[in-house]
C-alpha cells in the first residue's frame, strides 16, 4: 500500500444509536483503509451496519460518531455543517438504491442540481457539464424528460450523472441496483466501471453477490464489525456479461 | 452561494408548484387589495367632508348669544340675546388676527315673486359675509357699502329660490320679488354650491343688507350670530381667545359670570368629522389586516406542509451540497415570492376594486401611494416573518434523516 495513495481512512469508529430505551450498537470498532481507484462493495446483513457505515462516510449524518475519519487527508469529524456541505458537493457523488432525483424536474435539471450549489460554475459552464454528463450514461436525448416519463434504470443513470458531474473523488452508492432487474443493474455495473478505470473510488453497498463481483474488493460486515476484507479473484466485467444475458426485444420482453 | 442561483432554486421549485404557489397567494391578494380597498374609501371620504367643510370657509369663526340661565332655568345655546351689532363692530375694530366681520340677522320668510311663491331664510348681513363663506356670484353683483349705508331694498338670492320663482334656466337679476310685501330688487345670483356635510341646502338662501333686514323687517336690537374669518386656520384659537376677552369686557361681565356667548370656528367641526372618519378608516383597515394576518398564517401553513411534504427533496439537495442556510434562502425566498407576487396582484385588485366602487357606488375614492406601500411592506413583512419558521424547520433537518423520510 502506498503512502498518499489513501483516500479513506477509519479507525475505531464505533456508532450507537438510541431506539427508545435500546441502545442499539450499529457500528463497534471498524477500522478500514480505500485507496483512490479502488472499487469495493460493501456486503452484509440487515442490520450489520453497512449503511450507517456508508452514511458516516459520505458525511450525511451529522450526529456525532466516534473513532476518526479522514477524507482525502481532511479530518472530518472535526468539520461544521456547511464544510461537510461543501464536502459532500465536491468530493462525493451519492447514488441510492430509490433513486432520490427530484419529482417533477426534468433530468437535465437533476443533473444540474450539485452545480447550483457550487458558486464557481456560470450557467453556461452548467448546461454543458450537465449535458455531457447525461451523455456520458447515454441518456443526452433525455435531457428533458421527467422523471415519471423514465424507467427506473434510467432513472438511476440521471442519478449517476447528477454524482459525476461535480467530478467527484468517491462514488458512494447504496444498493444502486436493488430496484432494478439484472439487465438494468448489468448496464448500470458497466457504466460503474468505466468510471472506476478513469480513476473514480467507488464504494458501493450491496446485498447481490452477483453485483458484488464486478467490484475489485468486497467487504463484509457483520453486527457492526467487518469480519472480511478480500480482493474479488474472478472479477466479472460487465462489457462481457451483458452480452450472455437472455435477449429482450425493445419493450423489454423476453422473447 | 450565489444569490442568482439561489433565486434560480426557488423559482424552479415554484414553478413546480403552481396550483400551490396561486391557491396560498390568494389569502395575501385578498388582504392586500382590501387593505388598499378600505384605505380609498376611508380616505375618500374624509378629503370629501374637508372639501365640504372648506365650502363653509374653513378659517370662519362663528359667535352665537349664550344660553340663558334665568332662576336656575336653562335653555340652549343661542337662546337669549346678547350679541348686536356693536360687538361686531368692536371684533372688527379692536381684534388683530381678523379680516372680516359682519353680524348676522336672520328671518323666516314667505317671498313672492309674480304668480309663484316660496319660503326661505333671509339673512342679513354686510358684504363681507360673502367673502367670509366663500360665496361667489354667478350673476350680477353683491349689494354695496351704499347699498347698506341706505338700508336698500336690494338681494342677492341662490339658485334654489331662483328657480322656484322664475323657472330654472332664468336670469333673475335685475327682478324684483316681494318679501313679508316689501318689493326688493334682484342683483345678483349665487352660483351653485349645493348640499353641505349635514345635507341643508346652500343655494336656498336670499341675502340682503343687513341695515335692509334689521331695520324694514326685524326692528330688533340683537342679531342671531357673528361671523367673522380669521386671517389664518393657524391664527383661529388667537381669535377666539380675543373675541372672548373683548365680548367679556364688552358685556361686562365680572370674572365670576360665565360667557354669554360661545365662540365656534368652522375648523372644530371640521375636526370632529375628521377624527370620526379617521376612525372609520382606521376600522377599516383594522378589519383588511387581519385578512392580510390570515394570509401570511396561509403561507405558514403552506410553507410548513410543504417542508414536510419535501423532506427527501431537502434531503437529496443537502447530499448534493447544499448547505443549512442554502434551504433556508430557498424557503425563505420560496414564501417571500409568494407574498410579494400576492402584494403586487392584489394592488392591482384593490386599485381596480377602488376604481369600481367610485364608479358606480357614488362614492368618492382616494388611492394614496401610502396606503400602496404599507400594505406591500406589510404584505412583505408577513412573507418574511411566516415563511423564516418552517425555512428553519427544513434548513435543521440531518440529511440522512431527511433522504429516508417516507
Amino acid at each position: 500500500m502506498e503512502q498518499g495513495n489513501e483516500l479513506i481512512v477509519v479507525k475505531n469508529m464505533a456508532k450507537t444509536y438510541k431506539l427508545g430505551d435500546m441502545e442499539v450498537n450499529a457500528l463497534r470498532d471498524v477500522s478500514l483503509t480505500i485507496n483512490k481507484g479502488d472499487f469495493v462493495a460493501i456486503m452484509g446483513p440487515s442490520g450489520s451496519g453497512k449503511s450507517t457505515f456508508m452514511n458516516i462516510i459520505g458525511c450525511l449524518d451529522y450526529h456525532p460518531a466516534k473513532g476518526e475519519y479522514t477524507l482525502d487527508g481532511v479530518d472530518v469529524f472535526k468539520m461544521n455543517k456547511d464544510q461537510l456541505a461543501e464536502l459532500r458537493n465536491k468530493k462525493i457523488g451519492f447514488i441510492f438504491q430509490s433513486f432520490n432525483i427530484l419529482a417533477r424536474t426534468s433530468a437535465i435539471e437533476n443533473v444540474e442540481l450539485p452545480m447550483l450549489y457550487n458558486s464557481s460554475v456560470d450557467s453556461k459552464e452548467r448546461k454543458e457539464r450537465a449535458l455531457a454528463a447525461l451523455k456520458s450514461v447515454g441518456l443526452a436525448e433525455r435531457a428533458g424528460h421527467m422523471p415519471n416519463q423514465l424507467s427506473g434504470g434510467q432513472q438511476q443513470r440521471v442519478a449517476i450523472a447528477r454524482s459525476l458531474v461535480n467530478n467527484p473523488l468517491v462514488i458512494m452508492a447504496d444498493e444502486p441496483t436493488g430496484n432494478l432487474d439484472t439487465r438494468n443493474s448489468y448496464d448500470i455495473m458497466e457504466i460503474f466501471q468505466d468510471m472506476n478505470d478513469k480513476g473514480i473510488t467507488i464504494v458501493m453497498v450491496t446485498h447481490e453477490t452477483d453485483i458484488a463481483q464486478f467490484a475489485k474488493s468486497n467487504i463484509l460486515f457483520r453486527d457492526g464489525m467487518i469480519v472480511s476484507n478480500e480482493i474479488v479473484k474472478d472479477r466479472k466485467i460487465a462489457k462481457l456479461e451483458i452480452p450472455k444475458l437472455p435477449i429482450l426485444d425493445k419493450n423489454d420482453i423476453l422473447t | 452561494m450565489k444569490i442568482l442561483n439561489l433565486l434560480k432554486i426557488a423559482y424552479r421549485s415554484l414553478t413546480k408548484n403552481k396550483l400551490r404557489v396561486l391557491l396560498t397567494m390568494l389569502g395575501i391578494i385578498i388582504g392586500v387589495a382590501s387593505v388598499i380597498a378600505m384605505l380609498a374609501i376611508g380616505q375618500g371620504s374624509k378629503q370629501n367632508i374637508q372639501a365640504s367643510m372648506a365650502s363653509l370657509g374653513i378659517n370662519s369663526v362663528m359667535i352665537f348669544p349664550g344660553s340663558s340661565n334665568m332662576g336656575g332655568v336653562r335653555m340652549g345655546a343661542g337662546s337669549y340675546s346678547t350679541l348686536t351689532q356693536k360687538d361686531a363692530e368692536v371684533i372688527a375694530a379692536r381684534c388683530d388676527f381678523v379680516t372680516d366681520v359682519t353680524p348676522v340677522v336672520s328671518k323666516s320668510s314667505q317671498i313672492i315673486a309674480g304668480n309663484q311663491n316660496w319660503h326661505a331664510n333671509v339673512t342679513g348681513a354686510l358684504s363681507q359675509y360673502f367673502s367670509i363663506r366663500n360665496l361667489t356670484i354667478a350673476q350680477g353683483n353683491i349689494y354695496t357699502t351704499t347699498d347698506e349705508r341706505t338700508a336698500a331694498k336690494v338681494c342677492v338670492i341662490g339658485q334654489t329660490v331662483s328657480t322656484n320663482l322664475f323657472g330654472a334656466g332664468n336670469n333673475p337679476v335685475g327682478k324684483y320679488i316681494r318679501i313679508n310685501s316689501i318689493p326688493f330688487k334682484v342683483i345678483g345670483l349665487l352660483a351653485v354650491k349645493g348640499q353641505n356635510t349635514f345635507g341643508q341646502d346652500q343655494d336656498d338662501v336670499v341675502i340682503a343688507p343687513f341695515a335692509t333686514v334689521m331695520k324694514r323687517m326685524l326692528s330688533t336690537l340683537y342679531v342671531n350670530s357673528i361671523l367673522a374669518s380669521a386671517t389664518s386656520e393657524k391664527d383661529i384659537d388667537k381669535v377666539k381667545d380675543q373675541v372672548t376677552t373683548l365680548l367679556r369686557i364688552q358685556h361686562k361681565l365680572t370674572p365670576a359670570d360665565q360667557d354669554d356667548f360661545t365662540v365656534r370656528s368652522q375648523a372644530d367641526i371640521a375636526n370632529t368629522f375628521e377624527s370620526i372618519s379617521n376612525v372609520l378608516t382606521i376600522l377599516l383597515a383594522c378589519i383588511a389586516s387581519i385578512s392580510l394576518i390570515v394570509g401570511g398564517i396561509g403561507i405558514m401553513n403552506i410553507m410548513l406542509v410543504s417542508v414536510t411534504e419535501r423532506t427527501r427533496e431537502i434531503g437529496i439537495r443537502m447530499a448534493v451540497g447544499a448547505k443549512s442556510r442554502d434551504v433556508l434562502f430557498q424557503f425563505i425566498i420560496e414564501s417571500i415570492f409568494i407574498s410579494v407576487l400576492g402584494g403586487i396582484i392584489g394592488i392591482t385588485l384593490g386599485v381596480i376594486i377602488s376604481m369600481l366602487v367610485g364608479k358606480f357606488g357614488g362614492w368618492p375614492v382616494v388611492i394614496t401611494p401610502e396606503s400602496i406601500i404599507l400594505s406591500f411592506a406589510f404584505s412583505s413583512a408577513v412573507g418574511i416573518f411566516f415563511g423564516w419558521y418552517p425555512a428553519r424547520k427544513a434548513s435543521n433537518l440531518n440529511p440522512i434523516d431527511a433522504l429516508r423520510y417516507e
